[in-house]
């Protein structure tokens, strides 16, 4: 049976974790790669390392760090982060990276999803949608969530599906970095309405949260950052929880 | 040495680093006639089916990996290098492949998420538990998919591998030294770095 994914992310800022880690027994915390190893033998079901690097000039640092987890991770790994065009997806895959997450650069010009797909296979293609609630209604933001698009969540989501997105990631901006859970209802609309998996992102705090997300918020997969990283959760523990609930759930 | 084919498909290098970190020699080669010194073969791939066809016959890979397969030289297919063994796929019309497995490649149906994505589990044919190939892999074992056309083969016997995705699909094949992975064993953690493992100690 198809297995529920547990995905942790890494915000990479020339070529650093950024958010500190509480993993005493490797070498270099804020080494991606090392962490992305970590992660992986803990049971990661796949990772996210996104560029948070603000200059262009320092891309190379970052190709670099994709490079180096592709040689040594064997799990699958999205790169987001400044994916502008297809030859930016061409770069990352290039460098190794198994999918591409665009975001920002997928509302400017919706045809860059046609173009990746097409060129590289919807498979790698990503699209990564920050979505808010405005008197009842969820909208798609751009710029950390200061600028609505005017675009509807669900309008956006099936035209990212119809031009050839392989799978959808929903970062709830409500409920992101509150830790108070993933805005579940959201998730499990957006999840019956695409053919394609949709990835919840957004609000975990605890181990109960990746449960509702994935069986009331019908996720395929549940995305992360901060409770790996500070070590509130434990990886291969929620794992155990999942898969104690019954959850189709890989175990190291 | 194994050859890792290069035809312009998809990302080979995966499958180069997930071979060296097991210290399995392997060399990414774009030149047919590299395959008549190798003593085995991957042939690796994403994408479409008919374009990976059309780019294996202008290299000049189809004829050399056919005769180097009937020669008895060790090939292993990954995901749509696994599809590309078999007679004919239907995706975007109809491609013929090499033919070295018989039946064809057909579309999930749509009361399933298209592409299968993600960690799945295996159900090993049981005729063939004891392969080789299989050494310290067992049935419940999760690998890692991402596919949306998947292998139905004309004959039980050359399936290796069974997993449940809305219906139960072949995800491995194996006849006599030609096999296909539909899964990625080079993105598959333990379970796809043993297979690997198993594979290079086929070749040798």
């Amino acid at each position: 049976m198809l297995a529920k994914r547990v995905i942790p992310c890494l915000d990479v800022r020339d070529g650093r974790v950024v958010k500190g880690t509480k993993f005493a027994n490797i070498r270099d915390v804020a080494d991606p790669v090392e962490l992305g190893k970590k992660y992986s033998e803990q049971g990661a079901d796949e990772l996210v390392f996104y560029d948070i690097t603000a200059s262009f000039e320092k891309r190379g640092i970052f190709l670099d760090v994709v490079e180096r987890v592709s040689e040594e991770v064997h799990i699958p790994f999205t790169v987001g982060g400044g994916i502008r065009s297809v030859e930016d997806f061409r770069q990352v895959l290039k460098a190794g990276a198994d999918k591409v997450s665009v975001n920002s650069a997928a509302v400017a010009d919706p045809s860059i999803i046609d173009q990746a797909a097409k060129r590289f296979g919807n498979q790698c293609v990503v699209l990564s949608i920050d979505a808010k609630q405005v008197d009842g209604e969820w909208f798609v933001f751009v710029k950390g969530g200061r600028e609505n698009t005017g675009r509807r969540l669900f309008e956006w989501a099936r035209e990212g599906e119809e031009r050839g997105a392989g799978e959808v990631v929903l970062n709830v901006m409500d409920t992101d970095g509150v830790k108070q859970g993933y805005e579940c209802r959201v998730m499990a609309e957006l999840s019956e309405m695409l053919n394609i998996p949709v990835v919840a992102s957004g609000g975990a705090g605890q181990s109960e949260h990746f449960l509702e997300v994935l069986t009331e918020g019908k996720a395929d997969a549940a995305l992360a950052a901060s409770v790996f990283h500070f070590g509130e959760i434990n990886l291969p523990d929620l794992k155990q929880y999942l898969y104690d609930h019954e959850l189709p759930i890989r175990l190291g | 040495m194994i050859a890792i084919i290069d035809y312009g498909a998809g990302n080979l290098k995966n499958v180069k680093h997930a071979l060296s970190t097991l210290k399995i020699d392997a060399r990414i080669t774009a030149n047919p006639s590299d395959l008549k010194e190798s003593s085995g073969i991957v042939l690796p791939g994403v994408g479409a089916f008919g374009e990976a066809m059309n780019r294996l016959e202008k290299a000049g890979f189809v004829n050399e990996i056919k005769s180097q397969a009937e020669r008895g030289q060790p090939l292993l297919g990954i995901c749509l290098g696994m599809q590309l063994l078999f007679d004919r796929s239907f995706e975007y019309g109809e491609h013929q492949g090499l033919g070295l497995i018989k039946g064809d490649i057909v579309r999930f149906q749509d009361d399933v998420k298209v592409p299968h994505m993600g960690w799945n589990q295996l159900k090993l044919n049981g005729a063939k538990k004891d392969f080789a190939i299989n050494s310290q892999v067992g049935d419940q074992d999760y690998v890692y998919f991402v596919h949306s056309y998947f292998a139905r083969p004309k004959h039980r016997e050359d399936i290796l591998h069974e997993t449940e995705y809305g219906m139960t699909f072949t995800s491995a094949v194996q006849r006599d030294n030609v096999m296909g992975m539909q899964y990625h064993p080079e993105k598959s953690a333990r379970v796809g770095m043993q297979i690997l493992k198993n594979f290079g100690e086929l070749v040798t």
